[in-house]
Protein backbone atom coordinates (compact mmCIF):
# COMPACT_ATOMS: atom_id res chain seq x y z
CA UNK A 1 0.00 0.00 0.00
CA UNK A 2 2.98 2.40 1.14
CA UNK A 3 4.72 2.00 -2.22
CA UNK A 4 1.62 2.15 -4.30
CA UNK A 5 0.84 5.51 -2.75
CA UNK A 6 4.18 7.18 -3.34
CA UNK A 7 4.55 5.85 -6.64
CA UNK A 8 0.76 7.33 -7.33
CA UNK A 9 2.08 10.65 -5.94
CA UNK A 10 5.44 10.64 -7.71
CA UNK A 11 3.73 10.47 -10.91
CA UNK A 12 0.88 13.13 -9.98
CA UNK A 13 -0.32 14.69 -13.30
CA UNK A 14 -1.46 18.87 -13.40
CA UNK A 15 -5.29 17.71 -13.06
CA UNK A 16 -4.07 15.26 -9.83
CA UNK A 17 -2.72 18.63 -8.40
CA UNK A 18 -5.71 20.33 -9.52
CA UNK A 19 -7.75 18.88 -7.44
CA UNK A 20 -6.28 18.79 -4.25
CA UNK A 21 -5.57 22.62 -4.95
CA UNK A 22 -8.97 23.40 -5.03
CA UNK A 23 -10.65 22.32 -2.47
CA UNK A 24 -7.78 23.32 -0.37
CA UNK A 25 -7.70 26.67 -1.30
CA UNK A 26 -11.27 26.83 -0.78
CA UNK A 27 -10.64 25.52 2.93
CA UNK A 28 -8.04 27.33 3.75
CA UNK A 29 -9.33 30.80 2.57
CA UNK A 30 -12.89 29.61 4.64
CA UNK A 31 -11.91 27.92 6.88
CA UNK A 32 -8.29 28.33 8.00
CA UNK A 33 -7.79 32.04 7.81
CA UNK A 34 -10.62 33.45 9.52
CA UNK A 35 -9.44 31.59 12.73
CA UNK A 36 -6.32 34.43 12.26
CA UNK A 37 -8.67 37.10 11.98
CA UNK A 38 -10.32 35.87 14.84
CA UNK A 39 -7.45 35.92 17.01
CA UNK A 40 -5.90 38.98 15.17
CA UNK A 41 -9.47 40.69 16.33
CA UNK A 42 -9.36 39.75 19.96
CA UNK A 43 -6.24 41.61 20.28
CA UNK A 44 -7.96 44.30 19.46
CA UNK A 45 -10.06 47.30 21.36
CA UNK A 46 -13.92 48.06 20.69
CA UNK A 47 -14.15 51.47 18.59
CA UNK A 48 -16.81 52.99 17.45
CA UNK A 49 -16.10 52.81 13.60
CA UNK A 50 -16.67 50.42 10.53
CA UNK A 51 -15.44 47.49 11.24
CA UNK A 52 -16.05 48.33 14.90
CA UNK A 53 -12.79 47.44 16.28
CA UNK A 54 -9.03 49.40 16.11
CA UNK A 55 -6.83 48.55 15.04
CA UNK A 56 -8.06 47.86 11.63
CA UNK A 57 -5.05 46.95 9.33
CA UNK A 58 -5.08 48.60 6.14
CA UNK A 59 -2.03 47.81 3.93
CA UNK A 60 -2.50 50.81 1.65
CA UNK A 61 -1.53 53.17 4.02
CA UNK A 62 2.23 51.42 4.38
CA UNK A 63 4.28 49.59 6.56
CA UNK A 64 4.72 52.33 8.72
CA UNK A 65 1.19 52.49 9.77
CA UNK A 66 0.90 48.98 9.79
CA UNK A 67 3.91 48.54 12.58
CA UNK A 68 2.01 51.46 14.92
CA UNK A 69 -1.36 49.17 14.37
CA UNK A 70 0.44 46.35 15.53
CA UNK A 71 1.98 47.49 19.04
CA UNK A 72 -1.67 48.33 19.71
CA UNK A 73 -2.37 44.99 19.55
CA UNK A 74 -3.03 43.83 23.38
CA UNK A 75 -4.24 41.01 26.09
CA UNK A 76 -6.48 43.23 27.16
CA UNK A 77 -9.86 40.96 25.97
CA UNK A 78 -8.17 38.27 27.75
CA UNK A 79 -7.84 39.70 30.92
CA UNK A 80 -11.07 40.99 31.05
CA UNK A 81 -12.50 37.87 30.26
CA UNK A 82 -10.67 36.82 33.56
CA UNK A 83 -11.84 39.42 35.61
CA UNK A 84 -15.68 38.93 34.89
CA UNK A 85 -17.03 36.31 36.19
CA UNK A 86 -19.62 35.75 33.85
CA UNK A 87 -16.84 34.37 31.28
CA UNK A 88 -15.34 32.36 33.47
CA UNK A 89 -19.18 30.98 34.71
CA UNK A 90 -20.13 30.65 31.19
CA UNK A 91 -17.40 27.94 30.08
CA UNK A 92 -17.51 25.74 33.36
CA UNK A 93 -21.16 25.79 32.78
CA UNK A 94 -21.21 25.00 28.88
CA UNK A 95 -18.95 22.28 29.14
CA UNK A 96 -21.17 20.66 32.99
CA UNK A 97 -24.43 21.20 31.00
CA UNK A 98 -22.83 19.21 27.72
CA UNK A 99 -21.11 16.41 30.02
CA UNK A 100 -24.75 16.33 31.71
CA UNK A 101 -26.70 15.99 28.64
CA UNK A 102 -23.90 13.55 27.01
CA UNK A 103 -24.49 11.29 29.54
CA UNK A 104 -28.21 10.87 29.59
CA UNK A 105 -28.17 10.82 25.94
CA UNK A 106 -25.91 7.60 26.20
CA UNK A 107 -28.78 6.37 28.70
CA UNK A 108 -31.37 7.10 26.29
CA UNK A 109 -28.91 6.02 22.96
CA UNK A 110 -28.08 2.54 24.34
CA UNK A 111 -31.09 0.89 24.47
CA UNK A 112 -32.14 2.54 21.09
CA UNK A 113 -29.33 1.44 19.40
CA UNK A 114 -29.19 -1.71 21.08
CA UNK A 115 -32.69 -2.85 20.30
CA UNK A 116 -32.13 -1.62 16.68
CA UNK A 117 -28.60 -3.96 16.18
CA UNK A 118 -30.91 -6.71 17.82
CA UNK A 119 -33.89 -6.32 16.32
CA UNK A 120 -34.78 -8.65 12.76
CA UNK A 121 -32.62 -7.83 9.65
CA UNK A 122 -35.42 -6.96 7.31
CA UNK A 123 -36.40 -4.11 9.81
CA UNK A 124 -32.79 -2.73 10.38
CA UNK A 125 -32.27 -0.10 7.10
CA UNK A 126 -36.06 1.24 8.19
CA UNK A 127 -35.45 1.51 12.10
CA UNK A 128 -31.87 3.38 10.56
CA UNK A 129 -33.87 5.42 8.46
CA UNK A 130 -36.16 6.77 11.14
CA UNK A 131 -33.30 7.55 13.06
CA UNK A 132 -31.63 9.58 10.52
CA UNK A 133 -34.98 11.22 9.17
CA UNK A 134 -35.29 13.89 12.50
CA UNK A 135 -31.69 14.91 11.73
CA UNK A 136 -32.47 16.19 8.20
CA UNK A 137 -35.51 17.82 10.05
CA UNK A 138 -34.73 21.45 10.97
CA UNK A 139 -33.13 21.89 14.49
CA UNK A 140 -34.89 25.24 15.12
CA UNK A 141 -37.71 23.59 14.68
CA UNK A 142 -37.15 20.43 16.69
CA UNK A 143 -36.00 22.62 19.27
CA UNK A 144 -39.19 24.81 18.79
CA UNK A 145 -41.00 22.05 19.19
CA UNK A 146 -40.69 21.01 22.82
CA UNK A 147 -41.41 25.08 23.69
CA UNK A 148 -45.32 24.05 22.98
CA UNK A 149 -44.72 20.75 25.18
CA UNK A 150 -42.79 22.12 28.27
CA UNK A 151 -44.61 25.16 28.67
CA UNK A 152 -46.73 25.99 31.66
CA UNK A 153 -49.58 25.22 30.13
CA UNK A 154 -48.12 23.25 27.87
CA UNK A 155 -49.31 19.85 26.58
CA UNK A 156 -46.92 17.84 29.26
CA UNK A 157 -48.64 19.50 32.27
CA UNK A 158 -51.73 19.42 30.97
CA UNK A 159 -51.34 15.75 30.56
CA UNK A 160 -49.69 15.16 34.07
CA UNK A 161 -52.46 17.54 35.09
CA UNK A 162 -55.56 15.27 33.73
CA UNK A 163 -53.66 12.33 35.00
CA UNK A 164 -53.64 13.38 38.45
CA UNK A 165 -49.95 12.82 38.84
CA UNK A 166 -49.40 16.47 39.73
CA UNK A 167 -51.45 19.07 41.34
CA UNK A 168 -49.70 22.18 39.98
CA UNK A 169 -47.66 22.81 36.82
CA UNK A 170 -44.49 22.13 36.63
CA UNK A 171 -41.68 24.86 35.50
CA UNK A 172 -39.87 23.05 32.98
CA UNK A 173 -39.72 25.52 30.47
CA UNK A 174 -36.76 28.15 31.13
CA UNK A 175 -34.83 25.96 33.39
CA UNK A 176 -31.87 23.97 32.59
CA UNK A 177 -33.62 20.91 33.06
CA UNK A 178 -35.18 21.95 29.04
CA UNK A 179 -32.14 22.81 28.12
CA UNK A 180 -30.76 19.35 28.92
CA UNK A 181 -33.80 18.06 27.69
CA UNK A 182 -33.33 19.81 24.23
CA UNK A 183 -30.05 18.76 23.50
CA UNK A 184 -30.43 14.53 24.26
CA UNK A 185 -33.43 15.21 21.79
CA UNK A 186 -31.27 17.38 19.08
CA UNK A 187 -28.12 15.09 19.26
CA UNK A 188 -29.53 11.96 19.83
CA UNK A 189 -29.10 10.40 16.54
CA UNK A 190 -25.61 11.90 16.42
CA UNK A 191 -24.91 9.20 19.47
CA UNK A 192 -27.24 6.25 18.72
CA UNK A 193 -25.67 6.36 14.45
CA UNK A 194 -22.27 4.83 15.59
CA UNK A 195 -23.36 3.05 18.35
CA UNK A 196 -25.44 1.20 16.27
CA UNK A 197 -22.64 0.49 13.78
CA UNK A 198 -20.58 -0.79 16.13
CA UNK A 199 -23.12 -3.17 18.16
CA UNK A 200 -24.55 -4.56 14.72
CA UNK A 201 -21.00 -6.15 14.15
CA UNK A 202 -21.20 -7.39 17.51
CA UNK A 203 -20.38 -11.15 16.29
CA UNK A 204 -23.86 -12.86 17.86
CA UNK A 205 -21.76 -16.50 18.14
CA UNK A 206 -19.94 -14.61 21.28
CA UNK A 207 -23.24 -14.05 23.20
CA UNK A 208 -24.73 -17.59 21.95
CA UNK A 209 -21.37 -19.35 23.63
CA UNK A 210 -21.53 -17.06 26.71
CA UNK A 211 -25.28 -18.26 27.37
CA UNK A 212 -24.69 -21.86 26.34
CA UNK A 213 -22.29 -21.83 28.76
CA UNK A 214 -24.28 -20.92 31.42
CA UNK A 215 -24.34 -16.51 31.40
CA UNK A 216 -27.09 -15.14 32.57
CA UNK A 217 -27.71 -12.42 29.63
CA UNK A 218 -27.03 -9.20 31.89
CA UNK A 219 -24.12 -10.88 32.44
CA UNK A 220 -23.50 -11.47 29.21
CA UNK A 221 -24.20 -8.04 28.08
CA UNK A 222 -21.69 -6.47 31.16
CA UNK A 223 -18.84 -9.01 29.72
CA UNK A 224 -19.43 -8.79 26.06
CA UNK A 225 -21.42 -6.51 24.67
CA UNK A 226 -20.72 -3.33 26.39
CA UNK A 227 -16.73 -3.87 26.15
CA UNK A 228 -17.11 -4.50 22.40
CA UNK A 229 -19.71 -1.58 21.77
CA UNK A 230 -17.30 1.09 23.60
CA UNK A 231 -15.57 2.40 20.41
CA UNK A 232 -19.27 3.44 19.18
CA UNK A 233 -19.63 4.13 22.86
CA UNK A 234 -16.90 6.71 22.37
CA UNK A 235 -17.74 8.28 18.99
CA UNK A 236 -21.23 8.66 19.56
CA UNK A 237 -20.19 11.07 22.89
CA UNK A 238 -17.86 12.78 21.36
CA UNK A 239 -20.31 13.74 18.40
CA UNK A 240 -22.63 15.19 20.95
CA UNK A 241 -20.17 16.67 23.74
CA UNK A 242 -18.52 18.68 21.59
CA UNK A 243 -21.31 20.48 19.63
CA UNK A 244 -23.19 20.90 22.52
CA UNK A 245 -20.93 22.72 24.88
CA UNK A 246 -21.14 25.46 22.05
CA UNK A 247 -24.36 25.69 21.16
CA UNK A 248 -26.67 28.57 21.31
CA UNK A 249 -30.51 28.13 19.85
CA UNK A 250 -31.04 25.49 22.47
CA UNK A 251 -29.91 26.96 25.57
CA UNK A 252 -31.57 30.51 24.14
CA UNK A 253 -34.93 29.32 23.29
CA UNK A 254 -35.01 27.13 26.11
CA UNK A 255 -33.28 27.72 28.92
CA UNK A 256 -33.97 30.64 31.44
CA UNK A 257 -31.80 33.75 31.82
CA UNK A 258 -29.93 32.29 34.25
CA UNK A 259 -28.76 29.18 31.63
CA UNK A 260 -25.40 30.57 31.04
CA UNK A 261 -24.14 28.66 28.25
CA UNK A 262 -20.91 30.38 26.32
CA UNK A 263 -22.23 30.52 22.81
CA UNK A 264 -24.81 32.13 24.49
CA UNK A 265 -22.83 34.28 25.71
CA UNK A 266 -20.63 35.08 22.55
CA UNK A 267 -23.75 35.61 20.90
CA UNK A 268 -25.05 38.27 23.51
CA UNK A 269 -21.29 39.98 23.36
CA UNK A 270 -21.35 40.19 19.67
CA UNK A 271 -25.54 41.04 18.90
CA UNK A 272 -26.78 42.92 21.30
CA UNK A 273 -23.35 44.80 23.05
CA UNK A 274 -21.51 44.93 19.43
CA UNK A 275 -18.53 44.10 21.26
CA UNK A 276 -16.27 42.51 17.96
CA UNK A 277 -12.73 42.16 19.86
CA UNK A 278 -14.12 40.46 23.27
CA UNK A 279 -16.58 38.36 21.19
CA UNK A 280 -13.69 37.42 18.99
CA UNK A 281 -11.68 36.76 22.44
CA UNK A 282 -14.46 34.28 23.95
CA UNK A 283 -14.37 32.42 20.57
CA UNK A 284 -10.63 31.74 20.90
CA UNK A 285 -11.09 30.37 24.10
CA UNK A 286 -13.58 28.41 23.21
CA UNK A 287 -11.88 27.16 20.29
CA UNK A 288 -9.15 26.18 23.25
CA UNK A 289 -11.73 24.58 25.02
CA UNK A 290 -12.38 22.47 22.25
CA UNK A 291 -9.76 21.44 20.69
CA UNK A 292 -8.53 19.18 23.07
CA UNK A 293 -11.69 17.12 22.15
CA UNK A 294 -11.66 17.76 18.71
CA UNK A 295 -8.32 15.94 18.32
CA UNK A 296 -9.14 13.13 20.33
CA UNK A 297 -12.14 12.48 18.48
CA UNK A 298 -10.14 12.46 15.46
CA UNK A 299 -7.52 10.37 16.25
CA UNK A 300 -9.84 7.69 18.03
CA UNK A 301 -11.60 8.21 14.21
CA UNK A 302 -8.06 7.68 12.28
CA UNK A 303 -7.61 4.30 14.78
CA UNK A 304 -10.83 3.10 14.15
CA UNK A 305 -10.59 3.59 9.99
CA UNK A 306 -7.02 1.58 10.23
CA UNK A 307 -8.37 -1.39 12.29
CA UNK A 308 -11.28 -1.93 9.85
CA UNK A 309 -9.03 -0.95 6.48
CA UNK B 1 -30.73 -13.18 15.41
CA UNK B 2 -32.62 -16.39 14.89
CA UNK B 3 -34.77 -15.72 17.78
CA UNK B 4 -37.29 -12.72 17.33
CA UNK B 5 -37.05 -9.72 19.26
CA UNK B 6 -37.26 -9.55 22.80
CA UNK B 7 -39.62 -7.63 24.79
CA UNK B 8 -36.81 -5.47 26.12
CA UNK B 9 -35.84 -4.54 22.57
CA UNK B 10 -39.57 -3.94 21.56
CA UNK B 11 -40.27 -1.41 24.49
CA UNK B 12 -36.92 0.35 24.12
CA UNK B 13 -37.40 0.98 20.47
CA UNK B 14 -41.09 2.09 20.85
CA UNK B 15 -39.82 4.18 23.51
CA UNK B 16 -37.09 5.46 21.45
CA UNK B 17 -38.74 6.48 18.44
CA UNK B 18 -42.25 7.97 20.25
CA UNK B 19 -39.32 10.48 22.00
CA UNK B 20 -37.88 11.38 18.68
CA UNK B 21 -41.10 11.99 16.53
CA UNK B 22 -44.09 12.53 19.21
CA UNK B 23 -42.47 16.23 19.70
CA UNK B 24 -42.90 17.01 15.74
CA UNK B 25 -46.23 14.87 15.71
CA UNK B 26 -47.22 17.01 17.98
CA UNK B 27 -46.32 20.60 16.13
CA UNK B 28 -48.26 19.49 13.16
CA UNK B 29 -51.02 18.32 14.36
CA UNK B 30 -51.38 21.77 16.03
CA UNK B 31 -50.48 23.71 12.85
CA UNK B 32 -53.91 22.67 12.23
CA UNK B 33 -55.58 23.97 14.91
CA UNK B 34 -58.61 26.11 14.61
CA UNK B 35 -57.21 28.34 18.22
CA UNK B 36 -54.80 30.82 18.17
CA UNK B 37 -53.99 28.70 21.77
CA UNK B 38 -51.22 26.65 20.73
CA UNK B 39 -52.20 24.16 23.45
CA UNK B 40 -55.46 24.09 23.20
CA UNK B 41 -57.01 21.78 20.46
CA UNK B 42 -60.42 23.84 19.26
CA UNK B 43 -60.95 22.17 16.16
CA UNK B 44 -59.54 21.28 12.47
CA UNK B 45 -58.33 24.29 10.25
CA UNK B 46 -56.43 24.87 7.26
CA UNK B 47 -56.56 28.92 7.86
CA UNK B 48 -52.88 29.17 9.17
CA UNK B 49 -51.51 27.93 6.26
CA UNK B 50 -53.72 30.79 3.84
CA UNK B 51 -52.71 33.61 5.80
CA UNK B 52 -49.10 32.05 5.54
CA UNK B 53 -49.66 32.46 1.74
CA UNK B 54 -50.32 36.76 2.77
CA UNK B 55 -47.23 36.76 4.76
CA UNK B 56 -45.20 38.28 1.97
CA UNK B 57 -42.13 38.85 4.99
CA UNK B 58 -42.21 35.26 5.33
CA UNK B 59 -42.22 34.28 1.31
CA UNK B 60 -39.48 36.40 0.93
CA UNK B 61 -37.34 34.91 3.22
CA UNK B 62 -38.30 31.66 2.03
CA UNK B 63 -37.51 32.37 -1.50
CA UNK B 64 -33.95 33.63 -0.58
CA UNK B 65 -33.59 30.31 1.24
CA UNK B 66 -34.13 27.93 -1.06
CA UNK B 67 -31.89 30.28 -3.84
CA UNK B 68 -28.97 30.24 -1.07
CA UNK B 69 -29.58 26.69 -0.37
CA UNK B 70 -29.71 25.54 -4.10
CA UNK B 71 -26.68 27.34 -5.01
CA UNK B 72 -24.25 26.66 -1.87
CA UNK B 73 -25.73 22.56 -1.97
CA UNK B 74 -24.01 23.16 -6.01
CA UNK B 75 -21.07 24.20 -5.00
CA UNK B 76 -20.36 22.31 -1.93
CA UNK B 77 -21.20 19.12 -3.87
CA UNK B 78 -18.60 19.85 -6.47
CA UNK B 79 -16.43 21.20 -3.75
CA UNK B 80 -16.93 17.86 -1.12
CA UNK B 81 -16.94 15.79 -3.88
CA UNK B 82 -13.16 16.77 -4.80
CA UNK B 83 -12.41 16.64 -1.41
CA UNK B 84 -13.85 13.31 -1.07
CA UNK B 85 -11.58 12.01 -4.12
CA UNK B 86 -8.36 13.87 -2.65
CA UNK B 87 -8.88 11.89 0.89
CA UNK B 88 -9.34 8.48 -0.57
CA UNK B 89 -7.42 8.23 -3.51
CA UNK B 90 -4.80 10.87 -3.55
CA UNK B 91 -2.06 9.36 -1.26
CA UNK B 92 0.14 11.09 0.36
CA UNK B 93 0.83 14.55 0.10
CA UNK B 94 2.12 17.66 1.64
CA UNK B 95 0.17 18.93 4.00
CA UNK B 96 -2.66 16.08 3.77
CA UNK B 97 -3.26 16.09 7.83
CA UNK B 98 -3.75 19.84 7.62
CA UNK B 99 -6.17 18.94 4.98
CA UNK B 100 -8.22 15.83 6.46
CA UNK B 101 -8.47 18.42 9.28
CA UNK B 102 -9.71 21.29 7.50
CA UNK B 103 -12.19 18.46 6.23
CA UNK B 104 -13.35 17.09 9.53
CA UNK B 105 -13.20 19.89 11.93
CA UNK B 106 -16.47 22.17 10.40
CA UNK B 107 -18.43 18.90 11.45
CA UNK B 108 -18.19 19.14 15.15
CA UNK B 109 -17.35 23.00 15.28
CA UNK B 110 -19.38 24.90 17.05
CA UNK B 111 -21.70 27.26 14.80
CA UNK B 112 -21.23 30.46 16.80
CA UNK B 113 -17.70 30.10 15.95
CA UNK B 114 -18.03 29.60 12.16
CA UNK B 115 -20.20 32.35 11.96
CA UNK B 116 -18.04 34.66 13.99
CA UNK B 117 -14.91 33.82 12.07
CA UNK B 118 -16.22 33.86 8.61
CA UNK B 119 -18.43 36.91 9.34
CA UNK B 120 -14.89 39.01 10.20
CA UNK B 121 -13.12 37.31 7.10
CA UNK B 122 -15.94 38.83 5.38
CA UNK B 123 -15.22 42.53 6.74
CA UNK B 124 -11.54 41.85 6.46
CA UNK B 125 -12.19 41.47 2.66
CA UNK B 126 -14.56 44.93 2.49
CA UNK B 127 -16.97 42.54 1.45
CA UNK B 128 -20.42 43.78 1.55
CA UNK B 129 -22.55 40.97 3.44
CA UNK B 130 -25.86 39.24 1.62
CA UNK B 131 -27.07 36.85 -0.30
CA UNK B 132 -23.73 35.85 -1.82
CA UNK B 133 -21.53 35.45 1.82
CA UNK B 134 -24.41 33.78 3.21
CA UNK B 135 -24.09 31.63 0.48
CA UNK B 136 -20.00 31.68 0.70
CA UNK B 137 -20.14 30.46 3.87
CA UNK B 138 -22.96 27.60 3.50
CA UNK B 139 -20.92 26.39 1.19
CA UNK B 140 -17.86 26.23 3.12
CA UNK B 141 -19.58 24.29 6.20
CA UNK B 142 -21.93 21.83 4.15
CA UNK B 143 -18.70 20.71 1.70
CA UNK B 144 -17.36 19.08 4.89
CA UNK B 145 -20.83 16.86 5.00
CA UNK B 146 -20.80 16.10 1.76
CA UNK B 147 -17.38 14.82 1.51
CA UNK B 148 -17.93 12.54 4.47
CA UNK B 149 -20.87 11.32 2.91
CA UNK B 150 -19.48 10.64 -0.63
CA UNK B 151 -16.09 9.35 0.60
CA UNK B 152 -17.68 6.42 2.69
CA UNK B 153 -18.99 5.75 -1.06
CA UNK B 154 -15.74 5.71 -2.46
CA UNK B 155 -14.27 3.85 0.37
CA UNK B 156 -16.77 1.03 -0.40
CA UNK B 157 -16.32 0.55 -4.07
CA UNK B 158 -13.64 -1.15 -6.21
CA UNK B 159 -10.76 0.10 -7.61
CA UNK B 160 -9.84 -2.47 -10.01
CA UNK B 161 -12.52 -1.07 -12.38
CA UNK B 162 -10.55 2.31 -12.42
CA UNK B 163 -7.34 1.04 -12.69
CA UNK B 164 -8.15 -1.12 -15.57
CA UNK B 165 -9.78 1.89 -17.31
CA UNK B 166 -6.70 3.79 -16.57
CA UNK B 167 -4.48 1.09 -17.71
CA UNK B 168 -6.51 0.57 -21.10
CA UNK B 169 -5.67 4.45 -22.29
CA UNK B 170 -8.39 6.13 -20.93
CA UNK B 171 -7.99 9.99 -19.22
CA UNK B 172 -8.51 10.82 -15.74
CA UNK B 173 -11.07 12.72 -16.41
CA UNK B 174 -13.11 10.61 -18.82
CA UNK B 175 -12.54 7.69 -15.87
CA UNK B 176 -14.06 9.63 -13.50
CA UNK B 177 -16.91 10.63 -15.06
CA UNK B 178 -17.35 7.74 -16.96
CA UNK B 179 -16.65 4.96 -14.22
CA UNK B 180 -16.78 6.78 -11.03
CA UNK B 181 -19.40 8.56 -10.93
CA UNK B 182 -21.62 6.80 -11.77
CA UNK B 183 -20.85 4.65 -9.05
CA UNK B 184 -20.50 6.90 -6.14
CA UNK B 185 -23.65 9.00 -7.91
CA UNK B 186 -26.22 7.85 -4.58
CA UNK B 187 -23.26 9.58 -2.54
CA UNK B 188 -23.31 12.36 -4.43
CA UNK B 189 -26.90 13.01 -4.22
CA UNK B 190 -27.07 12.15 -1.11
CA UNK B 191 -24.47 14.89 -0.38
CA UNK B 192 -26.13 17.11 -1.85
CA UNK B 193 -29.79 16.70 -0.37
CA UNK B 194 -27.72 16.85 3.13
CA UNK B 195 -26.10 19.79 2.10
CA UNK B 196 -29.50 21.51 0.84
CA UNK B 197 -30.90 20.82 3.98
CA UNK B 198 -27.78 21.94 6.02
CA UNK B 199 -28.55 25.36 4.20
CA UNK B 200 -32.11 25.38 4.63
CA UNK B 201 -31.85 24.94 8.77
CA UNK B 202 -28.90 27.13 9.68
CA UNK B 203 -29.63 29.62 11.60
CA UNK B 204 -26.62 31.19 13.24
CA UNK B 205 -23.79 31.34 10.27
CA UNK B 206 -26.32 32.95 8.36
CA UNK B 207 -27.31 35.52 11.11
CA UNK B 208 -23.34 36.21 11.43
CA UNK B 209 -22.88 36.22 7.43
CA UNK B 210 -26.11 38.00 6.58
CA UNK B 211 -26.76 41.50 5.44
CA UNK B 212 -29.24 43.55 4.58
CA UNK B 213 -32.15 42.35 2.30
CA UNK B 214 -30.60 38.55 2.79
CA UNK B 215 -33.30 37.44 6.14
CA UNK B 216 -33.32 34.14 5.90
CA UNK B 217 -36.67 31.83 7.13
CA UNK B 218 -34.85 30.12 9.78
CA UNK B 219 -33.86 33.80 11.02
CA UNK B 220 -37.56 35.07 10.20
CA UNK B 221 -38.60 31.98 12.64
CA UNK B 222 -36.08 32.94 14.88
CA UNK B 223 -37.38 36.03 15.57
CA UNK B 224 -40.89 35.08 15.52
CA UNK B 225 -40.63 32.43 18.31
CA UNK B 226 -38.66 34.80 20.31
CA UNK B 227 -41.83 36.35 20.62
CA UNK B 228 -43.72 32.28 21.74
CA UNK B 229 -45.32 30.06 19.89
CA UNK B 230 -47.71 30.53 17.22
CA UNK B 231 -49.50 28.61 14.83
CA UNK B 232 -48.38 30.17 11.57
CA UNK B 233 -44.71 29.11 12.37
CA UNK B 234 -46.30 25.54 13.53
CA UNK B 235 -47.53 25.77 9.96
CA UNK B 236 -44.66 26.74 8.10
CA UNK B 237 -42.38 24.20 10.13
CA UNK B 238 -44.96 21.08 9.04
CA UNK B 239 -44.46 22.65 5.56
CA UNK B 240 -40.38 22.38 5.62
CA UNK B 241 -40.88 19.04 7.61
CA UNK B 242 -42.93 17.98 5.04
CA UNK B 243 -40.72 18.65 2.41
CA UNK B 244 -37.84 17.47 3.38
CA UNK B 245 -39.37 14.34 4.91
CA UNK B 246 -40.63 13.34 0.96
CA UNK B 247 -37.51 14.20 -0.52
CA UNK B 248 -35.54 11.67 2.03
CA UNK B 249 -37.88 9.22 1.34
CA UNK B 250 -38.35 9.24 -2.66
CA UNK B 251 -34.02 9.58 -2.54
CA UNK B 252 -33.94 6.45 -0.91
CA UNK B 253 -36.43 4.71 -2.61
CA UNK B 254 -34.86 6.02 -5.78
CA UNK B 255 -31.45 4.37 -4.57
CA UNK B 256 -32.96 1.14 -3.90
CA UNK B 257 -34.66 0.65 -6.94
CA UNK B 258 -31.20 1.46 -8.41
CA UNK B 259 -29.50 -0.97 -6.50
CA UNK B 260 -32.07 -3.81 -7.19
CA UNK B 261 -31.84 -3.17 -10.73
CA UNK B 262 -28.38 -2.81 -10.80
CA UNK B 263 -28.21 -6.70 -8.87
CA UNK B 264 -30.92 -8.22 -10.94
CA UNK B 265 -28.11 -6.94 -14.00
CA UNK B 266 -25.02 -8.46 -12.23
CA UNK B 267 -26.98 -11.50 -12.16
CA UNK B 268 -27.80 -11.56 -15.35
CA UNK B 269 -24.67 -10.45 -16.06
CA UNK B 270 -23.12 -13.80 -14.59
CA UNK B 271 -25.69 -15.50 -16.42
CA UNK B 272 -24.92 -14.75 -19.59
CA UNK B 273 -21.29 -15.06 -19.11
Amino acid sequence: MASETSSSASKRSLGGWALIAVPYFWLFLFFLAPFFIVFKISLSQIAVAIPPYFPAFDLGQGLQVLFEDLKELSLENYIFLTEDDLYWRSYVSSVTIAAISTFITLLVGYPLAYGMARSPKEWRPTLLMLVILPFWTSFLIRVYAWIGILKNEGLLNQLLLTLGLIDQPLTILNTNIAVYIGIVYSYLPFLVLPLYASLEKLDGTLLEAAEDLGCPPWKAFWKITLPLSIPGIIAGCFLVFIPAVGEFVIPDLLGGSNTLMIGKTLWVEFFNNRDWPVSSAVAVILLLILVIPIVLFQNQQQKMAEREG
Amino acid sequence: MTRGPSWFNVTSLVLGFSFLYLPILLLVVFSFNESRLVTVWGGFSTKWYAELLRNEQLLDAFWVTIRVAFFSATVATVLGTMAALVLVRSGRFVGRSLFSGMVFAPLVMPEVILGLSLLLLFVAMDQARGFWTVMLAHTTFAMCYVAVVVQSRLVGFDKSIEEAAEDLGCPPVRTFFQITLPIIFPGVIAGWMLAFTLSLDDLVIASFTTGPGATTLPMKIYSQVRLGVTPEINAVCTILVGFVTIGVIAASLATKRQQVKRERDERAAIAGG
